[in-house]
């Protein structure tokens, strides 16, 4: 089962070489990683997903806490949450499967290729690559996962 | 005076002086010199020229182990920086609290492999607390002031500053103001443990039959000892201590079981094994201690209490997790204990006591052997950590380094005091030993401070007789000299039929004495048991001069017990035949 873990953490330089050297460090695998600044111009969120077993989990959620950059962590998939994921694919025109996309999945078009654009959750994505697998895509690329809880839990700080 | 113009060099010093610190450990290096130069100009902070930065590291770290004080290193950069290292991750893996500050080339040159060029924080980065490139000399007063926070509270441990040489320039002078405090939000340890969880680790020790108290490193960095001492002799429960615990409850105690875990005791290690509730403070359940995980301690419930969250339930599930400060949360165990009626004479208890002592007189320690004469002619390594435990009376600092010397001390000095044991217990490092004894003897010159040591690692910092002679350290340096690395061969013996491969010197050996003399020491030879006790007896006595007392003993003795690789705490080697399984 996939786990979807998100964190604050100072928006520093070297902040998150300590996040990404964590992984390999203490052997943990991690699927996607997102990074992006927040409204909060002092703090970044990063987003991670991981198929560990609930300890592996506990035990990366901790070690994340331990570093002295990170500001809170959270595992998301403890309840109900959100995870989206963006995906972009190129076809040739002549192997395009109209059928499969709206007009609106069309994000550029030149003479011999097609640009695609897809919001999903990371199973939906995985089954439509395996769909148009036949139709020879000849890139695709994956944002990796994002998430947010449903219900009131939020991840912010006051300042 | 704090607030008069300073340069990021002067700021540097003058922030360490309002620290606290009194010395520091260092060797210069183009990067560091207007560092070095403003060290030159005033009085606060006395400067410890070492002979190889790793040596300052060590030395920094064994006077943090011996006060509580965090140590402190200076080091240039590059090759500096890279020396550090070892230093680092030896107290990285022991949670030591120390500050190591490394010059870097100028701002503008980073990143452009100039000369002595290492990126200090990327090299570092998983071998410490935290670490801080400096960005401005503004920046320095609080990037000081969090190191310090940062390395001495929670889990402490080493925390790097690595400042560009623009930084400290003289010629560029900033208002000097000193944080009164420190606010950071993403860092606030523990403090008390949960009162909830308290109350359920005395249920079970209530209604305990075969408890073990099982503590660690954790308990003397949080200076806890006395409240360990205090709940043990409360319950009249049996105590073991880890390797970087011993000290923590008093050696010669009869409540005390030795070590735990691969060269523990044998009551120790069966105490874990059958114990029906083990409560850990302060150690973390390293694989040097539960050997195979899956077959650890089945019949035992667990109390862990560690200021680390993340040491919690890591290798070991822990039935009553307790995250805190040691000496908060048993100074709460003890509180909830005395709130309760409880019986400290159960006959439970007692029987189990009586067990422990049976154990311990089938298969404990011999601690007379002194007493018992040469073997086969020669002197034990045990011997010599038993004479020189008779000649200091219990009561010296002892530094080790690593292999057989160092588990022969652990288990035949009897540490009766918190601190009073120095060694590397989680990185293994060799060289560790005289280096973190300089550290010690600054910090109690009245105090005898022994490092026991081997012909192995006593080579890996041995320029280091030269600061002592400088510095006027009289450390006694006690080398089992077994002609071989130990406690390799020792493996090669029981695992690899006995091929001694690169495992002896083939003769190359060095004149220890003369190189002592050399280096302007004392050196002193014993070669026949007879003359044991009188050396020891001569080079504990010169107070004001290193002695360096060279001991053959026996090449083919191992240590024992030892855990046999994969199996549970009461599957040990007892003796080269002899062993507690079929």
């Amino acid at each position: 089962m996939k786990k979807v873990i998100a964190l604050l953490m100072e928006n520093q330089p070297g902040a998150l070489s300590r996040v990404v050297g964590l992984f390999s460090q203490r052997g943990y695998n991690i699927e996607t990683l997102v990074v992006a600044p927040t409204t909060d111009p002092t703090l970044s969120r990063l987003t991670m997903s991981t198929e560990g077993d609930e300890n592996v989990v506990e035990q990366i959620i901790k070690q994340l806490d331990k570093l002295i950059d990170v500001v809170m962590v959270t595992n998301l998939s403890d309840s109900e949450f959100v995870e989206r994921e963006l995906m972009l694919i190129k076809f040739k025109k002549d192997s395009f499967p109209e059928n499969t996309f709206e007009e609106s999945n069309i994000v550029s078009e030149a003479e011999e290729v097609i640009n695609v654009q897809v919001v999903g959750t990371s199973t939906e994505l995985d089954a439509l690559i395996t769909k148009t697998k036949g139709n020879h895509p000849i890139e695709i690329v994956r944002s990796g996962s994002l998430g947010i809880s449903s219900d009131n839990n939020t991840l912010t700080i006051e300042n | 005076m704090d607030k008069s113009n300073k340069s990021g060099a002067e700021a540097l010093i003058h922030s360490l002086h309002l620290e606290g610190v009194e010395l520091m450990f260092g060797y210069p290096g183009g990067a560091a010199l207007h560092i070095y130069d403003a060290i030159f100009n005033q009085n606060y902070v006395d400067h410890i020229l070492v002979r190889h930065e790793q040596g300052a590291v060590h030395a920094a770290d064994g006077y943090a182990r011996a006060t509580g004080k965090p140590g402190v290193a200076l080091v240039t950069s590059g090759p500096g920086a890279t020396n550090a290292i070892t230093g680092l991750a030896t107290a990285y893996m022991d949670s030591t609290p120390i500050v190591v500050i490394s010059g870097q080339v100028k701002s503008g040159l980073i990143g452009t492999d100039s000369f002595q060029e290492t990126d200090m924080i990327g090299v570092s980065r998983p071998i410490v607390k935290h670490s801080f490139l400096v960005q401005s000399a503004e920046d320095i007063p609080e990037i000081v002031k969090k190191a310090f926070h940062i390395a001495t509270t929670g889990r402490p441990g080493p925390v790097v500053i690595d400042i560009p040489k623009d930084f400290t320039d003289p010629e560029y002078k900033f208002e000097f103001n000193y944080p009164s405090d420190v606010n950071m939000r993403s860092y606030n340890p523990p403090k008390e443990g949960d009162m909830s969880r308290i109350k359920e680790a005395v249920d079970l020790i209530e209604n305990s039959k075969r408890p073990v108290i099982y503590s660690g490193g954790g308990v003397i960095q949080n200076d806890a000892s006395e409240e360990l001492t205090a709940l043990a002799k409360l319950l009249n429960f049996p105590v073991t201590n880890t390797l970087m615990g011993l000290g923590a409850f008093p050696g010669s105690d009869p409540q005390f079981m030795g070590m735990l875990g691969m060269h523990g005791t044998y009551q120790a290690n069966m105490a874990m094994h059958n114990a029906d509730l083990i409560i850990a403070v302060g150690a973390r359940f390293d694989d040097r201690i539960t050997n195979d995980p899956k077959q650890f301690a089945l019949g035992a419930k667990k109390i862990h209490i560690d200021v680390d969250a993340a040491s919690v339930s890591k290798i070991i599930h822990a039935d009553i997790p307790i995250v805190g400060s040691a000496k908060e949360c048993l100074t709460a165990l003890i509180e909830e204990i005395n709130s309760r009626d409880l019986n400290v004479n159960d006959p439970d208890i007692l029987k189990w006591n009586n067990q422990i002592s049976d154990w311990r007189n089938k298969h404990g320690l011999n601690h007379s052997l002194l007493e018992q004469g040469p073997q086969n002619g020669k002197i034990l390594p045990q011997q010599v950590v038993q004479s020189l435990y008779k000649e200091t009376e219990g009561e010296a600092f002892i530094t080790s380094d690593v292999g057989q010397h160092q588990m022969f001390a652990a288990q035949y000095y009897h540490f009766d005091k918190p601190r009073q044991w120095i060694n590397s217990g989680g990185l293994g490092t060799m060289g560790f030993g005289l280096p973190s004894a300089m550290g010690v003897q600054l910090a109690y010159p009245e105090s005898t401070v022994a490092c026991v040591t081997g012909e192995g690692s006593i080579q890996m910092c041995i320029q280091e007789l030269s600061t002592c002679l400088q510095y006027g350290l009289p450390i006694k340096i006690i080398n089992l000299n077994n002609a071989a690395l130990g406690m390799v061969r020792q493996w090669q013996d029981m695992q690899y039929g006995g091929r001694h491969s690169s495992s002896t010197y083939e003769n190359s050996l060095p004149d220890f004495i003369a190189l002592a003399e050399s280096y302007g020491h004392v050196g002193i030879k014993v070669a026949k048991f007879e003359d044991l006790e009188s050396a020891m007896k001569e080079c504990i006595s010169l107070k004001d001069r290193l002695v360096f007392l060279d001991v053959d003993v026996d090449p083919n003795e191992h240590v024992y017990p030892m855990l046999e690789a994969g199996n549970a705490m009461d599957h040990m080697w007892l003796g080269k035949e002899e062993k507690t399984w079929k």
